[in-house]
């Protein structure tokens, strides 16, 4: 099965979140971003390939050096499960309303 | 219809859900507590729920499976910590095989219910709290369990200064 590439896998890391706010305040290199953890920059590397790959970070090419950029457009859908999460209790206590109202 | 409320603590990892019923304390906690009603209105439509064991005591527990409109089925236990009828139960939710054996590759989440007697209606609080859950994703995926909520402050952070 191929590994799934959707934002949520992107999050389920919390390396991943941390990079991800550490973009939201300006872009960074890699090199800036892995100085802020303790793995190794490979295994950075990796983490920014996985953001990359879900649209969750836009690249910048300045002089030599490439800049990731947080691209918030993409955690709507997190937004969007959330809203799910609240439907889902929502649906379940109008059925429940209906179980209530048939027992009187 | 009545209004819910919901509201994340984020610091805490939890997720509280306040909602009125029009019935009266012993009719909703029997409703909340009694398998038979319950498999009635847990699955949202077209998802069934179904109770294979349950055992309301503390230390007892609640083995049941989400049947999907495609054949899916997701098993999850429930297993009491706190039972004082007819206001206040507790217990932690797990993933599980239909034998009940956890899947430990899933973070639980630990339930608190309470009811409040209003007379003719009663206050459900719910407060549901989670592990630092780091396999989100995997959560996610079970569908629309209700296994996830923002227990990452810096994500929620990120979603409220983007204003999403």
């Amino acid at each position: 099965m191929e590994a799934r590439r959707d934002v949520y896998q992107a999050i389920a890391d919390p390396t991943r979140r941390a990079i991800l706010s550490l973009l939201s305040l300006q872009a960074m290199t890699p090199n800036a971003i892995a100085e802020n953890f303790d793995c190794s920059r490979q295994a950075v590397s990796k983490h920014i390939k996985v953001l990359s790959d879900c649209h969750l970070l836009k690249q910048k090419q300045k002089g030599r050096e490439i800049y990731y950029q947080f691209n918030p457009s993409k955690m709507k859908e997190v937004k969007k499960w959330l809203h799910q999460l609240e439907q889902l209790w929502e649906s379940r206590f109008e059925q429940l309303d209906e179980v209530l109202k048939h027992q009187k | 219809m009545r209004q819910s409320i919901f509201n994340k603590d984020i610091e805490n990892h939890r997720m509280m859900i306040t909602r009125e019923f029009n019935a009266p304390i012993g009719q909703v906690w029997r409703a909340w507590t009694d398998p038979s009603i319950i498999d009635l209105w847990w699955a949202p439509k077209p998802w069934k729920a179904e109770t294979k064991a349950h055992n309301f005591t503390v230390g007892g527990e609640w083995l049941y499976c989400m049947n999907g409109p495609e054949g899916e089925k997701h098993w999850a236990k429930a297993t009491f910590h706190k039972v004082e009828a007819p206001v206040l139960y507790e217990g932690t939710d797990a993933f599980c095989d239909e034998e009940g054996i956890v899947n430990p590759e899933i973070p639980s989440m630990y339930w608190k219910v309470q009811f409040e007697d209003k007379g003719v209606s009663t206050v459900v609080n719910i407060e549901i709290t989670f592990d630092s859950a780091e396999s989100l994703e995997t959560i996610v995926s079970m569908g629309f369990q209700e296994g996830f909520t923002m227990a990452h402050g810096n994500l929620d952070e990120l979603i409220e200064k983007n204003a999403i």
